[in-house]
């Protein structure tokens, strides 16, 4: 590979992984951390207004990060490329994002500042993310507040006419800033339109309903993307100077999950076969406050806002097993643990803790609803308080959709909420600048590690994507462009050539199969078993068990797998089987950094680390590392190897997350 | 529960469509209606036969992707509600569904009941937008905007471009979706710059792309399911006579 190629060191893990050299950041500014992105701008290489157009980026996904990033460097006049797979660019998932997005705003006067943002996101993240990269988020959410609101994105207002601003699970401060329940529709809808504005100006050329497949490395670096067409199956290539990954997570690799039945890996996946490295893919985020599972046939999982945590309360019935009607438990009979445990935040301690105590609950047998898996949410107290209007006012659009979903009227009896799999903090390696370990490949958004360590606080992803998109890509990409010009390159270079037989190949491999069982099948099947050893509590012995599973799931799947049609249309169960096969891939390096990972850190909770009193159990000493894992199935040994980059805190100190 | 379900099959938008009947023994009430798409798509599969090709994804009723005409009315017959988010329990057992396609000249069918809806991008590309470069934005609390205003302007920017609108509407036209842009926006100081050209050359576009004239019908208010009311085209009529006695031309 690229810049990697050290021969792996030592065999680990019972021979399931290989020790490869350690890697480090080497782009981040050596200056006191406040300083960092202001010096890094002023260092970055800019490009003559008169040679942007000459070049051309790639960025797949329009979600907040690609939108915004594709819509940034289109106004800047360089020749944009845009890919989403859904028909339009305003259905990325990041128009489903409910709750807000943070911003060290300090409009309430309440304490808040960029240090404490910073500082509250470290700590959130569990000591695992890069100070760096934090530091720049919590600076640069000002400027997103500023942008969007010039874009005409609604954002709740008080009657001095000033935007309003609420708080969020994990924080203590004021600071999110929200549009009702539908903050991130309103965010996107701001990107999009800033997109088709640049798509009108011609300097965005989109390809919507388009699947990126391959990325294309010649001569070093990324110079391109093989795409499918979803509605003719046609496949192309797209050569460019840069290529952004703007992907989005992997959260359906659980089949069941928060995320668009769409949201798939692929484009990143098949960027880490391509030698980029992908970082800490064990860290992923349940969330505390989903609607439970109802039957065999479900499709994904509803997330409520986490801002209902601001005004419900949590609780199950003291008695095990006890079936009565909530509204038939007395208040002396309920256990409202959060605030019994974690006096200092109640109901607003992070997603993490908050998980984890209801899976606690259920495990001994407290659970309410159907097979035990729930505990509700109850607003009895704040309807009581604050009056119905006001509860409808905030949270009007969860509650109908709850009621939608459940056929229960959240007004009248309390909601019931379990955790489900909702972002994923892992992704693809990626320095300050966003560079992936290969050449001329960024990644941006909830597509790459960064920001958020071993746990994402509330309303910083939609911080995230929109930082990455508007501020950080637009600096970075062109300073990397000023390297250019690149040799030029076209359809007939080697790997291009390379790339699209490799696609084509796979898609005849699939469809060829002609095997018994469906695409969903095996997806279930998968998503079951890594909920099971790789969700909400991971162990040696459940890791191994899916270790050894997945590789005869996966030879299963290519050998038995049933596509009906062919591969030259429109066709969603060729699209789901590739998508599929590489979430099975995925799923096996999951375990393996889980297994790996001999600690418990944020949403990473391995039973065999804990403090007496059941909290996670943080190894500074031996994990306060990112683990970078490069692709080694094909190469000598044929174990994925681990790069580790040491995290150094120097402004944030760690301590143990105490939220009592 | 038990339904019978008669889906719209066309192999590709040059293919001759026809309804197909399928029976379902296994349907239960807390499934959605996509839930039991998928349930029938299994089916299919394993017999060999080509699963019904259906728009979706967020499935959480806000992306606006799922469009399909269930018994004649588009998103079916829960009011301010996506085909997503419909649950199977509004149904009776033993009921007979029909499943069909958006049915407009702007929106072609690509295969069964996906339809080509891109023209609404292009509607948005003629000024639905704020004309802001990144990085020049004012400090956001340096413009005030009224409660009321910032209320109103929110119920606007819901509409999720679903479509709905366009294929209840025996005109086809997308009257609804382009408001709810022009009312959004211009309920906004961030908008009022552009107000004027906005409509005009947003209505404009949406006449040039083969959408209907709007006569009052208020199909598209009674379908809509995130509640546009029809006093947004009543806005966006209001900007463009302004427009119009102002002397703004579409570009």
């Amino acid at each position: 590979m690229s810049e990697l190629q050290q021969e792996p060191t030592a065999l680990q893990g019972e021979g399931r992984w290989l020790l490869g050299d350690p890697i480090a950041d080497e782009r981040a500014p050596d200056s006191p951390v406040g300083d960092r992105w202001s010096d890094r701008k002023f260092s970055a290489r800019l490009v003559n207004p008169a040679n942007r157009r000459k070049m051309t980026a790639i960025i797949v996904g329009t979600g907040l990060a690609g939108g915004a990033a594709a819509a940034t460097l289109g106004e800047a006049g360089y020749h944009v490329k845009s890919f989403c797979f859904q028909d339009s660019p305003r259905r990325a998932h990041s128009i489903a994002a409910q709750g807000g997005i943070n911003a060290a705003k300090n409009y309430r006067n309440d304490g808040d500042s960029i240090h404490r943002l910073f500082y509250d996101t470290v700590k959130g993240g569990d000591f695992r993310s890069r100070e760096s990269n934090v530091h720049r988020l919590a600076e640069v959410s000002l400027n997103i507040i500023d942008q969007c609101v010039a874009q005409g994105v609604p954002f709740a207002r008080e009657y001095s006419g000033l935007l309003d601003t609420r708080s969020f699970g994990g924080t203590q401060v004021s600071r999110t800033f929200y549009a009702r329940g539908q903050t991130g529709q309103q965010l996107l809808l701001g990107a999009y339109s800033a997109l088709e504005r640049q798509i009108a100006a011609g300097t965005v050329e989109m390809h919507p309903r388009t699947e990126m497949l391959d990325l294309i490395v010649a001569d070093g670096r990324a110079r391109g993307i093989v795409t499918r067409s979803i509605l003719t199956g046609r496949i192309e290539t797209h050569l460019a100077d840069v290529v952004v990954l703007c992907t989005g997570g992997y959260g359906n690799v659980y089949y069941l999950s928060t995320n668009a039945k769409g949201s798939n890996v692929t484009a990143a996946w098949r960027a880490h076969k391509r030698g980029a490295l992908f970082a800490n893919p064990c860290y992923t985020q349940i969330h505390p406050t989903c609607i439970p599972v109802s039957g065999e046939y479900q499709s994904k999982l509803t997330l409520m806002s986490e801002s209902l945590r601001n005004d419900g309360r949590v609780w199950v019935p003291k008695e095990r097993g006890d079936s009565r009607p909530p509204n038939s438990i007395p208040e002396e009979e309920r256990d409202y643990y959060l605030e019994r445990q974690y006096p200092a935040f109640g109901n607003l301690v992070p997603r993490d803790i908050a998980s984890r105590a209801a899976k606690n609950m259920c495990d001994a047998e407290q659970g309410v609803g159907p097979g035990g898996l729930g505990v509700y949410l109850d607003f009895k107290d704040a309807i009581g308080r604050l009056g119905r209007h006001a509860v409808e006012a905030k949270y009007g659009n969860l509650f109908e959709m709850y009621q939608r979903i459940t056929g229960d009227d959240p007004y009248e009896v309390p909601m019931r909420i379990y955790p489900a799999i909702h972002y994923t903090m892992g992704g693809l390696w990626v320095d300050y600048d966003l560079r992936s370990t290969i050449p001329g490949l960024f990644v941006g958004g909830e597509a790459n590690f960064s920001d958020h360590g071993a746990n994402r606080l509330g309303a910083s992803a939609l911080m995230q994507g929109l930082a990455d998109g508007y501020f950080v890509l637009p600096t970075t990409v062109p300073n990397y462009l000023a390297d250019g010009p690149f040799d030029p390159i076209d359809e007939s270079h080697p790997a291009v050539v390379e790339a699209v037989e490799a696609t084509k190949g796979r898609i005849d491999k699939l469809l060829s199969a002609n095997g018994n069982r469906t695409v969903d099948s095996f997806h279930r099947e998968l998503g079951q078993l890594i909920w099971d050893q790789c969700g909400m509590a991971r162990s040696k012995e459940g890791l191994e068990k899916a270790l050894d599973r997945l590789p005869s799931l996966r030879e299963e799947f290519w050998r038995d797998v049933k596509i009906v049609g062919t591969g030259d249309g429109f066709n969603q169960s060729l699209e789901k089987a590739g998508r599929v096969a590489d979430f099975l891939e995925l799923g096996e390096l999951m375990c393996t950094d889980a297994l790996h990972r001999e600690e418990s850190c944020g949403g990473h909770f391995r039973v065999e680390h804990q403090t007496e009193d059941g909290e996670a159990q943080r190894d500074d000493e031996n994990f306060a590392y990112v683990a970078a894992w490069e692709y080694g199935a094909d190469k000598p040994g044929g174990k994925p190897i681990l790069h580790k980059e040491d995290l150094e805190f120097s402004y944030v100190h760690p301590s143990q997350r105490s939220y009592k | 529960m038990r339904i019978t379900l008669r889906v719209w099959r066309q192999k590709n938008a040059d293919a001759k469509g026809k309804m197909a009947k399928y029976k379902l023994d296994d349907v239960e009430e807390d499934m959605s209606f996509l839930e039991m798409l998928d349930v029938l798509n299994e089916k299919l599969i394993l017999q060999g036969e080509d699963p019904v090709s259906f728009d979706h994804d967020c499935r959480e009723g806000i992306c606006g992707s799922c469009a399909m005409v269930i018994n004649g009315t588009p998103h079916g017959p829960q009011k301010n509600t996506t085909t997503c988010q419909l649950h199977m329990r509004h149904f009776k057992d033993g009921d007979t569904i029909d499943v069909e396609p958006w049915r407009a000249r702007a929106f072609p069918v690509i295969k069964d009941l996906v339809t080509d809806r891109s023209a609404f991008d292009q509607i948005i590309q003629a000024g639905g937008y704020v004309s802001v470069n990144t990085g020049s934005a004012p400090e956001a609390h340096a413009t005030p905007v009224d409660k009321v205003s910032a209320d109103d302007a929110f119920d606007a920017a819901t509409c999720i471009g679903c479509g709905a609108c366009v294929a209840a509407c025996p005109n086809g036209s997308s009257m609804l979706f382009t408001s709810a842009k022009v009312t959004h926006l211009g309920l906004l100081p961030q908008g009022q710059p552009e107000r004027q050209t906005r409509a005009i050359n947003m209505l404009a576009k949406q006449d040039e792309l083969d959408f209907g004239g709007c006569t009052n019908v208020g199909a598209c208010a009674e379908v809509c399911p995130k509640g546009i009311p029809l006093a947004s085209i009543s806005q966006l009529n209001h900007d463009v006579l302004g427009a119009t006695l102002a002397g703004a031309r579409a570009d």
